[in-house]
């Protein structure tokens, strides 16, 4: 007999379920389109180049700006808006929601984002060099671009929304956290929709490539396709990527009364800190992350059936991830691994939402996608049942747990179930 | 710059600041913001653009002679007379 999670003790207004999703990725503009692109082995990854640190590789998106915003809005706006602009319309088409009988003074935004400000003021100071940095020519506009709410905001200024709107700064984890706002605003009823998710423009930034490459942590590879490799012996970073993914989120009373498409029910959250460095990640924290999760929600380890990691690519954070996962799953006999960066590669503030998008098909096809590049599997990496570069059938599906960590320590989880 | 170089300089201007707008039509002697969606971002920008390109500066005070093309054309004429042409 299945456990029943605690979630389902719950009065139906303190349940919360996704209801649409919108996403962009570099191997895909809907839901649709990523998931057969993951179960496919089709990577998003390409040759790129950006100022100042030459060529390099990214995953870049390539969707339609113009579909939900104005050429004036694009350009006055930002990268990240226009990401977070298209999947927050994107979910709302798809939840079926009535969006212009909608109160918009009920609706909240909560996006995550890792980090945000740097494209811009990149732009300005790179502007302001052919005027001897004269400030006199940098933008009106870097302001109201740099705020912090700026993605969120722009949301809220393209749909109308007059609800309360903001980013969540959780580094990678933003994700994940941007949707746990959502959740928890929710149950506060300080809203009654949520479109909470993550966003990243950050392949725009130099600074961040730049970044990963003295710390030896931008990915290179002769194929662009296989740079991105969690868990091989032979993997050496990150490829950073731009994306986003914003999901409707409804309390079940709420989504049960207009008869809403329900993609899945969020069973359980945590979220907590290493307090031990900037960068490198403590397994012991993760772990506990991980069973903070699994007891609020009142499962058991061996009731996961996915579990969606973090892991990018680097030497130590992918080894310390498997060391947390190992200690929380040892002698469970049911729960798979798998990996989304592989394909895309690592989509930063979007990064906890695209991939939990990704896996949420298999509640109907049964399906775990596999994490892809793993030509030599490092042993410090081994995962009983790790998916390893072809996607495999599984017996159910019925619970998904999503890992995404950041830097400064910062860690969450995100459990969510078959509805 | 002559009186019709200025208005081709503000209308490549106005078609890069608010490049959903049809220009064709534009009415030199109706304010610009009878005729397109124009905010007071939108003139700081026009601003921003003829200092960046010809080093024009606008007081703050005098920013409502930008109201329409003619009077743009007019009040700027005097300043950007002996701009040539790129």
């Amino acid at each position: 007999m299945i456990a029943l999670d605690s979630t389902r003790q719950l009065p139906d207004d303190q349940r919360i379920v996704m209801t649409g999703v919108g996403l962009t990725a570099p191997n895909g503009n809907d839901l649709e389109t990523l998931r057969a692109n993951l179960l496919a082995g089709v990577s998003g990854v390409q040759k790129y180049e950006i100022r100042y640190v030459g060529e390099t590789l990214a995953g870049i998106c390539n969707f339609d700006v113009t579909k939900h915003q104005t050429k004036k809005d694009v350009r006055r706006g930002t990268r990240a808006g226009s990401v977070g602009i298209w999947a927050a319309s994107e979910a709302i088409k798809r939840s079926g929601l009535d969006w212009d009988n909608v109160d918009k003074s009920q609706v909240g935004i909560y996006i995550g984002v890792t980090e945000h400000g740097n494209v811009e003021t990149e732009n300005e100071i790179y502007a302001i060099k052919a005027y001897d940095y004269d400030t006199q020519f940098w933008s009106h506009h870097h302001n109201p671009r740099t705020v912090a709410n700026n993605p969120a905001g722009e949301v809220a200024l393209n749909l109308g929304v007059t609800g309360p709107h903001y980013t969540i700064g959780a580094a990678c984890a933003a994700g994940n956290a941007g949707i746990i706002q959502g959740v928890q605003m929710l149950r506060l009823h300080e809203c009654d929709i949520a479109l909470a998710g993550g966003v990243s423009e950050s392949i725009h930034t130099f600074g961040i490539f730049a970044s990963f490459r003295s710390q030896g942590a931008l990915a290179e590879h002769a194929e662009p396709a296989k740079a991105s490799r969690p868990f091989d012996r032979d993997r050496n970073g990150i490829v950073v990527s731009e994306g986003a993914c914003i999901y409707v989120l409804e309390r079940l009373s709420d989504a049960r009364r207009r008869g809403a498409p329900i993609l899945a029910e969020i069973v359980s959250y945590a979220i907590n800190t290493d307090a031990t460095d900037f960068v490198l990640p403590n397994p012991e924290r993760q772990a506990q992350c991980v069973q903070l999760a699994l007891k609020r929600g009142g499962l058991a380890a061996d009731q996961i059936d996915i579990v969606s990691t973090h892991a990018t690519g680097t030497s130590s954070g992918d080894s310390q991830e498997c060391i947390a996962l190992r200690s929380v799953f040892q002698g469970c006999d049911n729960v798979h691994f798998n990996n989304t960066k592989s394909f895309i590669g690592h989509t930063m503030g979007a990064a906890g939402a695209l991939e939990l998008a990704g896996n949420l098909p298999s509640f109907q096809d049964q399906v775990c996608h596999a994490t892809i590049n793993v030509e030599n599997l490092d042993e410090e990496c081994l995962l009983d049942r790790l998916v390893c570069n072809q996607p495999k059938e599984l017996a159910k599906v019925e619970y998904i747990l999503n890992n995404s960590f950041g830097m400064l320590g910062i860690n969450s989880v995100l459990i969510v179930r078959r509805f | 710059m002559t009186e019709a170089e200025i208005r081709d300089e503000i209308l490549d201007i106005l078609s890069e600041i608010a490049p959903d707008e049809d220009l064709s039509e534009l009415d030199d002697n109706k304010s610009f913001r009878e005729q397109m969606e124009l905010d007071s971002m939108d003139f700081l920008d026009i601003v921003m653009e003829l200092r960046k390109r010809h080093r024009v500066q606008i007081p703050e005070g005098e920013y409502g002679n930008l109201a329409s093309m003619a009077s743009t054309v007019a009040y700027l004429e005097p300043k950007m007379r002996e701009i040539v042409k790129a």
